[in-house]
Parts: C-alpha cells; sequence; structure tokens
C-alpha cells in the first residue's frame, strides 16, 4: 500500500496541473470548469487514473484534451498516469462551473440555459422562430444583454453551441446549448 | 490520424447459440445504422443548400459516428467474449463485407427518390429531412427505453445518444413544417419524399429474433412496442406541416438481415476505399 499522505499529495498535484488545461476549442474555460474532467485516482497499480467524460459522443477535441492532460501531468513530473473514459453520469451543461459561465459570457459565448427538466420534457414546438424572442426563456446577448435574441442556426461552430443574434446591437453570437 | 490494419478474419458467431450471440448483434444494429446515417448526412459536407445547413448536417453526422463510435466499442468487448477475439471499432467500419452490416435500409438510401435504370438525380433536401425527421423520432423513443437496459454500457450509451437525438429531431421536424407548409414546390417535395421513405419504416417495426431475444434478456427493446409514441409524434408534425400521412403498405426491406439494396456498395466503397487501400497508413 502506498504512503497515504504521498498519495493525496500526488492526487492534489494532478489536480492543480490539470486545473490549467483549457478546453482546445473554449480557451478561456478549463477541462475541469466544464465538467469533463470528473476524478484523479491513484490506482493501486501505483499510477494515476484521469476520468474524463466526453461532451457529445462525436466531439473531436476529445483526443486533444487526451493529449493535453498527459503533456500537464508529464510537465508535472507525477509519474504514470492513464485516462479512463466514463459514459455514465452522462455530461450535462449544468455541470459548468458559475465562473466558467460569467468567462464564457466576457468571451461572447452566451452560457447554457439550465437543463435540468426531465427527459421528454422538451416539447416540439413549431412557432416561429421570432416569436420567441423576449419570452422568458429567451438567451441573453453576451454583449449587450438584451434578450430581444432569435436563433439563427440550431448548430453553429462546435457541436456543443448554436448560433443566434441580437435584435437590438445587431450581433451574432455563439450560445452553448443546454444539454 | 491511423488507418487501421487489416484485422484478422473474425471468427464465425453461427454456430453460437442465439441467445448467447443477441446482445452483439443487437448493439451491433444500432451502431451500423448510427454509421450509415452519419455517413449519407455527411455527404452534404460542402454541399448544403444554406451554410446554416451545412453545418448541422455536419453536426448531426458528427454525432451519429460519434454514437456508432460507442456502439461499436461495446461490440468489440461483446464479441471478444464470445470469440476470445476483440474487435476495434475500425474493424467493423472499414473490414465487414456489405453483407456483414445491419442497418436498416431507410439510412442507406440516397438523398433523392426513386429513379428507374441509371437515371441520376442531385440530392433532394427533402429527402434528407424527412428520413432524419422519421428516424429521429423513432430513436427518441428507443434510446430513451434503452437507458434501462440491463447492459450497462448500451444504458449509458443510450443516455448521452437521446440529448442529441432530441435536438435532431428537433432540427428535422422543424424543417418538415418550414418546408411542408412552405411553397406549394416544397410542399410537393416534401409529400413525395415522405411517400418514398415512409414504406421503409416497416422494416424498423417488424420483430425477428435477435430483437426478442435480446428484449427477452432485458437488454433490447422490442421497437413495435414504441410505435404508438412514434406515430403520436408524426401526426403531430404532419398537421402542423400540412403533409397527409401516405397509406400504409406490405413493403419491409431487409437491411437488418444483411440483404441491402442497390445503393449501399456505393456507400461502402466511398466509405471503405482509403482504409482498404492503405492499410495501416497514417496522415
Amino acid at each position: 500500500m502506498h504512503n497515504d499522505g504521498a498519495t493525496s499529495g500526488r492526487v492534489a498535484r494532478a489536480w492543480a496541473a490539470l486545473e490549467a488545461v483549457p478546453d482546445p476549442e473554449i480557451p478561456v474555460v478549463s477541462i475541469r470548469e466544464l465538467g469533463i474532467l470528473r476524478e484523479v485516482v491513484a490506482a493501486p497499480d501505483g499510477v494515476l487514473e484521469i476520468v474524463i467524460t466526453p461532451t457529445y459522443s462525436g466531439c473531436p477535441a476529445m483526443s486533444q484534451i487526451g493529449e493535453d492532460i498527459g503533456q500537464a501531468l508529464d510537465r508535472a513530473g507525477l509519474g504514470p498516469w492513464r485516462l479512463r473514459t466514463a459514459l455514465a453520469p452522462a455530461w450535462t451543461t449544468d455541470w459548468i462551473t458559475p465562473a466558467a459561465r460569467e468567462r464564457l459570457r466576457a468571451f461572447g459565448i452566451a452560457p447554457p440555459g439550465q437543463c435540468s427538466a426531465p427527459a421528454g420534457a422538451q416539447p416540439l414546438r413549431f412557432v416561429p422562430r421570432a416569436a420567441r424572442a423576449g419570452a422568458p426563456d429567451a438567451v441573453a446577448c453576451p454583449r449587450c444583454g438584451s434578450v430581444h435574441t432569435h436563433e439563427i442556426s440550431r448548430f453553429a461552430s462546435t457541436a456543443c453551441k448554436a448560433l443566434y443574434r441580437c435584435l437590438d446591437c445587431r450581433e451574432p453570437f455563439d450560445y452553448f446549448k443546454p444539454y | 490520424m491511423t488507418a487501421s490494419p487489416q484485422p484478422a478474419v473474425p471468427a464465425s458467431l453461427d454456430h453460437l447459440p442465439p441467445a448467447r450471440t443477441a446482445a452483439l448483434r443487437y448493439v451491433l444494429r444500432l451502431a451500423d445504422n448510427a454509421l450509415i446515417l452519419g455517413q449519407r448526412n455527411a455527404e452534404w459536407c460542402g454541399h448544403g443548400p444554406v451554410l446554416e445547413e451545412d453545418i448541422a448536417l455536419a453536426n448531426i453526422s458528427l454525432d451519429l459516428i460519434g454514437q456508432a463510435r460507442l456502439l461499436y466499442g461495446r461490440a468489440g468487448e461483446l464479441e471478444g467474449e464470445l470469440t476470445g477475439l476483440p474487435r476495434h471499432e475500425d474493424d467493423y467500419a472499414y473490414w465487414r463485407a456489405e453483407r456483414d452490416f445491419r442497418n436498416w435500409t431507410l439510412l442507406e438510401l440516397p438523398h433523392r427518390g426513386p429513379l428507374a435504370g441509371n437515371a441520376a438525380a442531385g440530392r433532394d433536401y427533402a429527402v434528407t429531412i424527412v428520413r432524419n425527421f422519421l428516424y429521429s423520432a423513432l430513436m427518441v423513443e428507443l434510446w430513451q427505453a434503452l437507458q434501462d437496459s440491463r447492459d450497462e454500457q448500451l444504458a449509458a450509451i443510450a443516455a448521452k445518444a437521446i440529448k442529441e437525438t432530441r435536438y435532431h429531431l428537433h432540427h428535422a421536424a422543424g424543417w418538415m413544417v418550414r418546408l411542408g407548409d412552405g411553397t406549394e414546390a416544397s410542399h410537393a417535395r416534401m409529400q413525395r419524399a415522405l411517400e418514398h421513405l415512409l414504406p421503409y419504416m416497416n422494416e424498423c417495426f417488424a420483430q425477428d429474433a435477435v430483437e426478442s431475444e435480446a428484449a427477452a434478456q432485458g437488454i433490447g427493446v422490442v421497437t413495435a412496442t414504441l410505435r404508438p409514441a412514434w406515430d403520436a409524434t408524426v401526426a403531430e408534425t404532419l398537421e402542423a406541416a400540412t403533409l397527409s400521412l401516405p397509406p400504409a403498405t406490405g413493403f419491409v426491406s431487409t437491411g437488418k438481415h444483411g440483404v441491402h439494396s442497390e445503393h449501399m456498395s456505393y456507400l461502402l466503397g466511398e466509405m471503405q476505399g482509403l482504409a482498404r487501400a492503405h492499410p495501416g497508413a497514417q496522415w
């Protein structure tokens, strides 16, 4: 068995090293703040096990995230490590920390609304998109704060974002989709 | 990137009792469905009717191919338990023959209506939208049910996939309404696409031994039990889209038994060509 103090110190140093690993596509937030980095465990075989969870099933950034994690751990001289991908519980944007939401907004990306609605509770809606501008669940423009916005496209620059436009300041912006 | 080397010849599963192979066969069908539709939708990449839809279709493909990768990962483990030879996701995608793919025929059809002989036509976005709508409306129900699968990994994959599939359904249903309740021309094209594709849904609801066995083991779901919920989504959307439900037909396609349409080999030729021409290549 390992010395408990040394083990917990190594885990803490790993967390500290990984704190600095940004999301490759949204570099203003870290993978921990996004909820991608789930756990750091000192496995019985002496290997540091880093548990990550994918955002979207096909997120192309996952392999880059894996490489970045490895580099950060190696730079910190933390010894052998391995990555484990856990699917359950499924990643949700509700895990994104309040501080990260604020930085997303400052970066020009509207942070996601809460998505704790139970499964199936998202009815199909066929109302014209503009009719929802100003509704209580409307997305606030990250530049001017207006909720007078509308969706241009359900899909945008990455799998996790939708494209919106502010009808007041007229700027288009990315909206991090509640997921 | 690395192209996978040609794998060892897969062991035949035919000598094993159906009860032992049901989970693998069931998961492979789900995986093949996701991969083949992902490959089809990706054909719009760089060719979308408008930029936003080009991006939307590429994103949807990314989700579908991601789901396929997770499902192939699980299938590879299940096959390893049966044969002692675990399979990699690339073994399934690049190195199986047409007869080994078990996707629903609906998903391999080209983005256009039926044509006689060797007539050629461009892609029809109406076909793309109607297919994505019919498939997503069913998969939302199926992933919902599979979250309770006794196979924990399949349940976890379902819990991820349902979020993506709900989004795909919203996208497709929105376009069903915009095009169906659009101009005379767009309405007519949507109605034609619906008449072309709806008969292929019969295959999805046709129960067979693999599905019955997977359901009996608590791993899978009898898709026919999801029919009322699917019917309701279709009816609600078609009404908003001013489209009419074509009459039911007795036609049942056979893709999930490995007997595909004439379009499948072309799709596989494009998808598998590079990996087969350059096994193990890196780029």
